[in-house]
């Protein structure tokens, strides 16, 4: 019994460092930031998991005390990363100015969201009304 | 051979943080950065997690709880700054 939970242990290891590896591979490899963000924010989270569950089930099985710290860290940063992976595409959308004429029109018509004058907050919608050209924080580069 | 498995995901987590770093000193842009710090806070707290069942000692997840909390904090604050021009208005 002893060597299966070892071999399920090393295995859910291994899962979770080469899930690591391709995550920041994926950050080297792609080409710009939109597609560079699904390779730490996705691949980078499942090999957290990977490891966590590794870990739990080691304190667990093969030393006899087990615990929910592992628990409490996967759900912070399961809520952490998508979080922190639309502030990085919010901020890059409404820096570049090239890249808001570069996108394709929302199907129905108007605006996308980020970039409508009160998605940005009232002090920007304020300086939008002077300026309407002007949609939200956008900036140049 | 758990051992064995800690070394082999030790020495993978080396390897993705030099990536990390690459694309942290090459990044065109200053969200690339971000980026990339964020991936590397998140390879460290897979280092504390296997080096705590290296060790087999469970003082280790405090350690990981506190990266995580700060690496998203960071970035958020990152974010914030570059948005809005301040991080707490």
């Amino acid at each position: 019994m002893v060597w299966a939970s070892e071999i399920l242990v090393s295995v859910l290891i291994l899962i979770g460092a080469f899930f690591l590896v391709v995550g920041s591979f994926g950050l080297v490899k792609l080409p710009d930031l939109m597609r560079r963000l699904h390779a730490p924010t996705k691949s980078t989270t499942l090999g957290i998991g990977s490891l966590l569950i590794a870990s739990m089930l080691y304190f667990a099985l093969l030393r006899g005390a087990p615990s929910l710290h592992e628990l409490m860290i996967s759900v912070f940063l399961f809520l952490a990363a998508p979080i922190a992976a639309n502030m990085i595409a919010k901020a890059y959308m409404l820096r570049s100015r090239a890249l808001h004429r570069s996108l394709p029109r929302p199907a129905h018509g108007g605006e996308w969201a980020t970039y409508l004058p009160h998605a940005a907050g009232p002090a920007t919608a304020a300086k939008a009304k002077h300026r309407p050209d002007d949609a939200g924080a956008i900036r140049e580069r | 051979m758990i051992q064995t498995a800690c070394l082999v995901a030790i020495a993978a987590i080396a390897v993705s943080a030099l990536m990390n770093l690459y694309r942290l000193a090459k990044g065109p842009d200053v969200l690339d950065r971000i980026l990339a710090l964020d991936t590397l806070v998140i390879n460290t707290i897979g280092l504390v997690v296997v080096i705590g069942i290296w060790f087999g000692t469970s003082m280790y997840f405090e350690v990981a709880l506190l990266f995580v909390a700060v690496g998203f904090l960071t970035t958020i604050a990152f974010c914030k700054y570059l948005l809005r021009g301040n991080v707490i208005e």
